[in-house]
């Protein structure tokens, strides 16, 4: 009883540091509503998918930036694609990162993208090393854990 | 971010919406985001609307072609193959007098107005959220009577 009550704090208190440390936005908590009975792992689902998706997206701007000249119309569009899936999941300063980009794809500078998709797999990263350990943690913790509406 | 909608909201919804004079809504997600389908989905389910998903305007097209018929379509902007505009003057075209709803995350006046005049009934930009999907839905119940 003790050990599920420190587990509940401890989900807590990783979910609410995702939002102060400007990882996650109310989009997230939007995910989280759309939880319930009938569907009680929507959130990790999503959150999975997203990373399936972005993974194979990050790969190919990868290999896009190391071409040259660079086709910036190109990397905008998937850019544009990355941005719009984690838009979805709340990912904030990925999202950020994303738009900054974008505006360096229009300005044709390429140093810009550069650097700014240094950061934004940096931050890409870190937010999925965390919430791969809070869904870890709220498995651990039981169902009711996970944020359930009352139905 | 308005996200989520009182009970009390969903249920008055729940009540015009599917009142049992009245069939129940069906809806058609096209987007070519996984995720962004998956949350789409499970929005509409979530306000009691059967739907189905396409991923892009080419499938749209065809699932309306096969002879099935939406209440509300919800119509990505930026998709391979056949894009949300070009998707919506095909149904248009084809007499398809649906609620089209744009949902995209482009914000210019000028991107706005170019998916507007293709046939749309509303747009918003991404994220989609409950209350914006109630406030689509209205529109639907209006043009019913």
């Amino acid at each position: 009883m003790e050990r599920n009550q420190q587990l509940r704090r401890q989900l807590a208190s990783m979910r609410q540091s995702l939002f102060d440390q400007g990882h996650l936005d109310e989009q997230f908590i939007l995910l989280e509503e759309l939880q319930d009975d009938a569907n009680p792992n929507f959130v990790e689902e999503v959150v999975t998918l997203h990373y399936r998706d972005s993974a194979r997206l990050i790969t190919t701007i990868e290999r896009a930036l190391e071409k040259s000249p660079l086709d910036f119309n190109k990397l905008d569009g998937y850019m544009h694609q990355f941005k719009g899936s984690s838009t979805s999941i709340g990912a904030k300063k990925v999202k950020a990162e994303s738009t900054q980009f974008r505006e360096y794809c229009e300005a044709g500078n390429g140093e810009g993208c550069l650097k700014t998709f240094q950061l934004l797999k940096r931050d890409y990263a870190t937010l999925r090393r965390k919430l791969e350990a809070y869904f870890q943690l709220a498995r651990q913790a039981g169902p009711n854990e996970i944020a359930c509406r009352p139905k | 971010m308005g996200g989520s909608m009182k009970a009390p909201e969903k249920e008055i919804l729940g009540t015009k919406m599917n009142h049992r004079h009245r069939p129940k809504i069906t809806a058609l997600v096209v987007d070519d985001n996984m995720v962004v389908r998956a949350i789409h989905h499970r929005l509409l389910q979530d306000l009691g609307i059967e739907n189905q998903v396409a991923v892009n305007g080419k499938e749209a097209v065809d699932v309306h072609s096969s002879g099935q018929y939406f209440d509300l379509i919800l119509m990505d902007m930026d998709m391979p193959v056949m894009n949300g505009i070009e998707a919506t003057r095909k149904l248009r075209a084809m007499g398809i007098r649906s609620t089209i709803a744009g949902i995209s995350s482009r914000s210019l006046e000028r991107e706005k107005q170019e998916f507007m005049e293709a046939g749309l009934d509303d747009y918003h930009e991404k994220p989609l959220t409950a209350d914006k999907i109630v406030s689509i839905l209205h529109k639907i119940s209006n043009h019913s009577g």
